[in-house]
């Protein structure tokens, strides 16, 4: 059972009032992609052991969505940021550099 | 024989008698006993049978380590199996009954199963027994081991208690009420922070005040009742128990199990409630198991565990035995012997498997002029249904009897070990102590919360501290650092100081004696209710079972209902021998919630029956309801699918509603369906985006159909769109997709067009909406406004808003029957009053409510789709033929890409079409149209499906709806449907609408 | 290898079963093998199994990080059927089903393959509708299921509650020859079986690396040393796109959480196996009395065998609902595993872009009813290239828009 602080209305909140969204950062595909970039862009996930970027709904909340960094394994929450970013915050990728030295995640490290 | 004593029995009220009844026998007991007690104190030493053998089994136990002692409890509506006596309080009128046996408990037939058989009831034997032939397995083996199996009887009724759920916050929980965790809670209280201090007993100080001793020179039960009332003062403490910390889990989530009225079931109310309790740090002070020695006969009622002969002594005056016989490889069990002494007992001697014996306490033991044998062991227990007696060895040999002695009782010691399961369970790691012979934490490899930081403490004995002095000391610690790690600064107070004694080290005793016989090891138990013995895991080694996963499961050891508190170290420890390895490279398994078992009903809570779900309602549920609706479940609303008249069949209600309509007038309740405000100056645009359709284009005061489509290609929702100014789109929604819809439009806003700017609301509840159908609408509506509504002044596929009955009303000109129909949205509040208007004003023409059904079949009739019908996550809107849907001017729409893939755009998808049955009959639901041949897995071709299918009272004939390969091309044709009884029916590929085709009706 | 049998037991009790051999060897790994599969899970060793008993080839090696069976195989609710809705997985499934008629006879260990029936329950008119589709395609495609009333329901499943005033039961679509089996003996008679056909059973053996040459499988590398091989079949469930990133490629594949629990033993109450997908809950009977009680995965990425409570909670309701005794049962256990679940949440069984390297994952909440139908199609895949049991559940499959998808059927749950 999560808990998780919601960055748009700052309730730190249970599991029970966010819904997950899966991988954050997506880059949308649309009409004109290959047939890779399409089929990464819905399918291919990170589904990383460790680090992980993810979108939250604040769904039984103030409704917004947000973006989430956890690990997987240990279920640690780096930070929760807005998700209306292309990149993870910098203050993020250190907060997750200082605990996991030398982790990447896409492109970010 | 086990009796009351004279004296002893610091937990009873002597003064206050308790009845109850077992196994039909009406015996006595008193208040402050445990069901365990109270039989014990009736000689009830045998309480019931083992699983597998069906031996004799007694109470082993006085806490919740029990693995024997378990009871069907209660009757009717508030029995239960599998109640563990040694943590049922007794209450006045308590019956129970024990399990496992038939037909009685002193007979029992399965018993046979030790006699006869248990030679061939090994560990594994099911696997290799019983496969042939084939058909026995389900129809004589199984039935029979499933009959054998299974403990207590199954429930039959309702259950007839309240049960609840509660939360709590706090800095610091404290999960067990002995010293550790007493002295935890204070030394965390003290220092200001927020504490709950839990205990799974009635009773608080643990064992402490049977163990005896002094602390800071008073004795220790005076320094409990000390401490008990120091903490009731703070306020910043809560202290609550008969309650369990029953599972630790991810983020300082822990799961607390109240027993509120368990042992004064009279008093009624909530019998449990479940806590849910979020810790910022949690001390673990559940102290520690004492463990059995194996040795053979160890199973027979009156071998108990030696704490517990002492438990059973002091706090509730019950003698386990006349004659007890100790022995044990530790200090400790002397303490056992010595109250035994002490309340005029006797213990003819004290067998230490230690070469070199035990400190203090064996002095004391001697001093009282018991017999003290070093170096010796049990080779053997004699005796049938209870303990008549010891064959004594030497630990070193391999059973050789030098001598019998008599008795009655037996208590065993084999080492403590620390109670670690809630350090555990979320994912704290052991370390294997050497010198006391068990698993500890490992305070290196605690449990992380949600900042990464540990967040469970373990105290006292449950950190495998097993000293007075040293409990206390390192209870105080963690209880300080428990404060400091919630940003409270500790007192700088001493923890109390308890007297200490010197003790010779424990002495690992895996099998008793070291050498003991193949005979001897087969009749060792190690797991006393699943009967799992030494043998068994000696031979699962043998046959390569190395894991102890493996193990376990091949043998079932520590499987059984106390999953292994007694079982799981000795098992571990016998598998490492067999297997030449040091026991912490066999490790554990891996311990799992809850720490005992815990009722369904409390996990479950209030939420039962009718508020199992809450149930969304309309505006006009209470009409429905006292006007004879059937409903049907959609979503979380509950739906009208037809309202029946008295004595009409559920099938000519539908009829009647739909002959009704068409003919001169429906009603309509369509308040469920979504709504959801979309708004802004991006609004357009970002519904070209969410529907395929062009909806920027759509001028106000207009109404749009529209379809949507999942990123991946797939129609998911479909609706009517308005647009209600320049800024403002009002997007309907199907019933059971609101709320997806409006997650999925928040989704794309939020997360990738976040600036645009557009806004949503999701408007569902806000309003009420009434659908008016039929040939009557118009001219009922008329009688309740003077706003035009006219054919001229607001048109099909438009809106207007108007006065109706006095309300303001938005009338939306769109049908979804085919007949002349208008859909009235007013505000939630005034939608009853509406509804009641329109039924007045609509009944000289007959006006009739329908349900859910007649919508269905009327818009099949009219060959709409239906989501959920022709749709099932499977179908894009090309398979619907609804190209006219999407947009070609739109360069992207969610769904557009997903379109282009190869078997998206593949000419030969099956699309939809109508079917008109030759014989006129009604296809069944879901059925296939086959096609000639199989494929490559031999089943047989298909070449399309039926998605709706109904009796149209309107043409009076089945119809349906299908997808069907290259349908669109092939009308006329003939194709075979089979039912699922393989006769055939033959359907014609028609156009879907089946009525009114040119809309002739609906732009009336 | 020695004949299971009573006669066997009886032999070896008179011996004080002193003389029972291994069920399986213990050996070191070799140099090189023709296949190697990783993971000793049930998939894994039945793949194993079937391509030594129908391609002839033995020179396998399976190797497993842990103890075999380990996995999702040890921790699942052993729910057998086959009554899917699309062709690809009712063929696959149905295979396995009908593999596990005669499993035990197979293997010549008793897996308790227990035909007593599944049913699932429609407690809305959709899942009505959805069940006589099921109904209706399983006729064409050999499985043998019917779709019966609220009375068969309860002539069944007698302590089931009908008329829950939320929703109640309309019907089932029954299928009488699924059932359960004993998930452990699953893949300890297969690993039994390896062993006997020679191939090397190597636990505690973890691959740390895939080794490729021009694009083709050279071998892996593991923590007891460099393994070669022909063809390297994946087997790994949730950790699949951990192997596949050692390999160079992605999947289309997550892993989450799925949660269960058991009750405590009491006397036999249900024959069956009742599925109710509306209210979210699943429930048998296991031979030593438990009710085995699964539910819906948890909604985040994890890889911690361990679930949030809440959805525990949310089963629970549901199954107290359906059947109000279980309000007095007990709850003994609770665990979780980790399942891998694809974009249409059915599995892949698949060449890779490696040459002559396979998968066989996302198995998400249902593999284990489909392990002798997996081994089985797999292995042809691997052996051959090509098996007309796998050959719609390949990668590409997302590439082309062509899903195989269950949720037609309101068949979402396992």
């Amino acid at each position: 059972m999560l808990i998780l602080e919601c960055p748009c209305c700052g309730v730190v909140g249970e599991e029970t009032e966010f819904a997950g969204g899966g991988e954050a950062h997506l880059k949308r595909f649309g009409p004109g992609s290959s047939e890779e970039n399409f089929h990464d862009y819905l399918f291919a996930k990170e589904n990383p052991k460790g680090v992980h970027f993810e979108r939250w709904r604040h769904a039984n909340g103030c409704g917004k969505w947000f973006h989430a960094a956890r690990n997987t394994v240990t279920l640690e929450v780096y930070g929760t940021y807005s998700a209306q970013t292309y990149e993870p915050p910098q203050e993020i990728k250190d907060k997750v550099s200082a605990k996991v030295p030398g982790w990447s995640w896409r492109e970010f490290a | 024989m086990s009796t009351r004593l004279a004296s002893g029995g610091r937990l009873l009220n002597k003064g206050r008698a308790l009845n109850f009844t077992f196994n039909g026998k009406r015996l006595n007991g008193f208040e402050g006993d445990t069901l365990a007690s109270a039989l014990l104190a009736n000689d009830q030493m045998m309480v019931g049978r083992s699983f597998k053998y069906h031996r004799p089994r007694g109470v082993v136990a006085s806490g919740a380590e029990e693995p024997n002692a378990l009871f069907n409890m209660g009757e009717g509506e508030t029995f239960e199996p599998n109640q563990r006596a040694t943590t049922t309080e007794l209450f006045d009128g308590l019956t129970c009954t024990s399990q496992n046996h038939w037909p009685s408990l002193e007979f029992d037939v399965g018993a046979i199963n030790n006699k006869l058989f248990s030679r061939f009831l090994t560990a594994g034997f099911y696997y290799k027994m019983f496969i042939h032939p084939r058909p026995l397995w389900k129809h004589v083996y199984e039935p029979f081991i499933r009959q054998s199996a299974g403990l207590g009887k199954a429930p039959k009724d309702r259950d007839a208690d309240k049960y609840e759920h509660f939360y709590a916050f706090t800095d610091v929980l404290v999960i067990g009420g002995g010293v550790a965790g007493l002295q935890a809670a204070r030394a965390a209280g003290a220092s200001g922070a927020k504490v709950m201090l839990i205990e799974q007993t009635a009773h608080w100080g643990g064992r402490a005040p049977v163990d005896g001793g002094t602390v800071d020179g008073a004795p220790v039960d005076k320094f409990v009742d000390e401490i008990v009332s120091e903490l009731e003062t703070m306020p910043n403490v809560t202290m609550r128990n008969r309650m369990m910390g029953a599972g630790v889990y991810d983020h300082g989530y822990v799961l607390g199990y109240e027993r509120v009225n368990d042992h004064q079931p009279e008093v009624g109310g909530i019998r449990h409630r479940l806590w849910r309790i979020r810790a910022t740090q949690i001390v673990t002070a559940t102290g520690a198991i004492e463990r059995p020695l194996s040795f053979a006969g160890n199973d027979l009622p009156g071998v108990m565990l030696a704490a517990s002969i002492r438990d059973y002594a002091v706090n509730f005056g019950v003698s386990a035995g006349d004659r007890t016989v100790v022995v044990t490889n530790n200090d400790d069990a002397y303490r056992t012997a010595i109250t035994l002494k002490n309340m005029g007992l006797d213990v003819p001697v004290i067998l230490d498997a230690r070469p070199d014996g035990g400190g203090d306490l064996a002095l004391q033991a001697r001093e009282l002029g018991i017999r003290v044998e070093n170096g010796k062991g049990i080779a053997k227990v004699k005796g049938g249904k209870r303990v008549e007696g010891v064959a004594i060895c030497s630990q070193a040999g391999e059973g050789a009897v030098l001598e019998e002695i008599a008795c009655d009782a037996v208590a065993m010691s084999g080492g403590w070990s620390p109670v670690v399961h809630l350090w555990s369970h979320c994912g704290g790691k052991l370390i294997w102590d050497e010198a006391q012979a068990h698993f500890r934490p490992d305070v290196d490899k605690a449990p992380t919360d949600a900042t990464g930081e540990a967040f469970v403490i373990a105290a006292g004995s449950a950190n495998g501290t097993l000293d007075l002095a040293g409990i206390l000391t390192d209870a105080d610690a963690a209880g300080k650092a428990a404060a400091k790690a919630t940003g409270h600064t500790p007192k700088r107070k001493a923890a109390p100081k308890a007297e200490a004694e010197e003790a010779n080290a424990m002495e690992a005793t895996w099998l008793m004696p070291q050498g003991a016989t193949i005979k001897l090891r087969m009749k060792s138990w190690l797991d006393f209710q699943n009967d799992v013995k030494v043998s068994d895991i000696q031979l699962a080694a043998r046959e390569g079972f190395e894991s102890v996963e493996h193990a376990k499961r091949y043998t079932t050891l520590g499987m059984a209902t106390d999953q292994g508190k007694l079982s799981n170290i000795n098992g571990l420890a016998i598998l490492s021998d067999a297997l030449n390895q040091p026991i912490p490279q066999t490790g554990t398994t891996t311990f799992r919630p809850p720490y005992t078992p815990i009722s369904m009903a409390s996990i479950a809570g209030e939420a039962r029956g009718e508020i199992f779900q809450p149930i969304r309602r309309t505006p006009m549920q209470d009409w429905h309801e006292e006007n004879g609706a059937f409903f049907e479940p959609v979503g979380a609303w509950r739906r009208a699918y037809t309202y029946q008249k008295p004595g009409e069949s559920v099938e000519n209600a539908v009829i009647r509603e739909i002959d009704q309509t068409r003919d001169k007038l429906g009603l309509l309740d369509a308040s469920t369906l979504g709504k959801i405000i979309v708004k802004g100056p991006d609004a357009g645009k970002f519904l070209d985006m969410l529907y395929t359709n062009m909806m920027s284009t759509l001028k106000p005061g207009r109404c749009r159909y529209g379809l949507m489509c999942t990123e991946n290609g797939f129609l998911t929702d479909d609706g009517v769109v308005a647009r209600i100014d320049e800024e403002t789109f009002l997007c309907h929604t199907t019933t059971g997709g609101a709320e997806t819809i409006h997650g999925h439009m928040e989704e794309w806003l939020q997360t990738e067009w976040w600036d645009w700017k557009v806004y949503t609301a999701n408007v569902t509840e806000q309003y009420g909406q009434i659908a008016v159908v039929g040939p009557k609408a118009r001219i009922a509506l008329e009688k309740l406004t003077d706003d035009d509504i006219s054919a001229e002044a607001l048109a099909f596929m438009a809106f207007k808003d108007i006065t109706l009955a006095g309300i303001p009303a938005r009338a939306y000109r769109i049908s979804f029957s085919g007949e002349l129909s208008y859909e009235i949205a007013v505000a939630a509040g005034q939608a009853r009053a509406l509804w009641d208007a329109l039924l007045e004003a609509g009944a000289e023409f007959g006006i009739t409510p329908y349900g859910t059904e007649a919508l269905h079949v009327m818009r099949a009739e009219k060959g709409f789709i239906m989501i959920g019908d022709e749709t099932d996550g499977t179908v894009i809107p090309q398979d619907l033929n609804m190209q006219w849907a999407i947009s070609k001017k739109k360069e992207d729409f969610l769904g557009k890409r997903a379109q282009e893939r190869t078997f998206m755009a593949d000419p030969n998808r099956w699309k939809l079409v109508g079917l008109d049955t030759l014989d006129g009959s009604v296809l069944p639901e879901g059925a296939y149209a086959v096609a000639e041949g199989n494929n490559a897995n031999g089943q047989r071709n298909t070449q399309g499906r039926v998605t709706s299918t109904y009796y149209s009272p309107t043409l009076k004939r089945g119809i349906a709806m299908a997808l069907v390969h290259n349908g669109p091309d092939r009308m006329g044709d003939v194709i075979d449907i089979p039912k699922v009884d393989g006769t055939v029916i033959k359907a014609k590929i028609v156009d879907p609408i089946f009525y009114d085709k040119d809309g002739e009706k609906q732009n009336v | 290898m020695k004949r299971y049998s009573a006669f066997a037991v009886a032999r070896e009790a008179l011996g004080n079963h002193m003389g029972w051999e291994r069920a399986w060897a213990s050996p070191e790994p070799k140099k090189k093998y023709d296949v190697i599969i990783i993971g000793a899970g049930g998939h894994g060793l039945a793949t194993a199994y079937y391509l030594g008993k129908n391609h002839g080839i033995t020179n396998v090696a399976i190797l497993e990080k842990g103890w075999l069976g380990g996995g999702n195989t040890g921790r699942n609710t052993t729910i057998i059927r086959s009554n899917y809705l699309q062709d690809p997985s009712a063929a696959i499934y149905e295979k396995a089903r009908s593999l596990y008629e005669t499993l035990s006879q197979d293997l010549n260990y008793n897996v308790m393959f227990s035909p007593r029936g599944v049913m699932m329950l429609a407690q809305t008119q959709h899942e009505v509708r959805g069940y006589e589709r099921t109904a209706h395609a399983n006729a064409l495609q050999g499985v043998k299921t019917e779709f019966i009333t609220p009375a068969r329901v309860k002539e069944l499943v007698p302590i089931i509650n009908l008329d829950g005033p939320r929703y109640p039961v309309l019907g089932a679509l029954w299928q009488a020859r699924g059932g359960t089996a004993r998930h452990d003996a699953v893949a300890w008679g297969y690993a039994r079986a390896c062993s006997a056909m020679g191939m090397d059973v190597i636990q505690k053996c973890e691959v740390t690396g895939v080794r490729t040459v021009d694009g083709k499988v050279q071998g892996v590398t593991t923590n007891r040393g460099d393994i070669d091989c022909e063809k390297l079949g994946v087997v790994v469930a949730g950790h699949s796109g951990h192997v596949a990133d050692m390999a160079g490629f992605r999947l289309p594949i997550e892993s989450v959480t799925l949660q269960a629990l058991v009750s405590e033993p009491i006397k036999p109450c249900m024959d069956v196996v009742v599925m109710a997908n509306t209210v979210h809950g699943y429930m048998s009977q296991s031979d030593k009395g438990e009710m085995v009680i699964g539910g819906g995965t948890d909604g985040s990425n994890n890889y911690t065998q361990r679930g949030s409570f809440h959805h525990i909670e949310e089963t629970v309701r549901a199954l107290v609902e359906t059947f109000p005794m279980v309000s007095r049962l007990k709850m003994l256990r609770q665990w979780g595993g980790i399942v891998d679940i694809t974009g249409d949440r059915s599995p892949m069984l698949s060449k890779t872009p490696v040459e002559n390297m396979f998968i066989n994952c996302g198995w998400g909440t249902g593999g284990f009813k489909a392990i002798p139908g997996s081994g089985w199609g797999f292995a042809e895949l691997v052996a051959k290239g090509y098996s007309p049991l796998t050959e719609e559940f390949g990668i590409d499959r997302f590439k082309e828009g062509r899903f195989i998808d269950e949720s037609g059927a309101a068949g979402v749950a396992h």
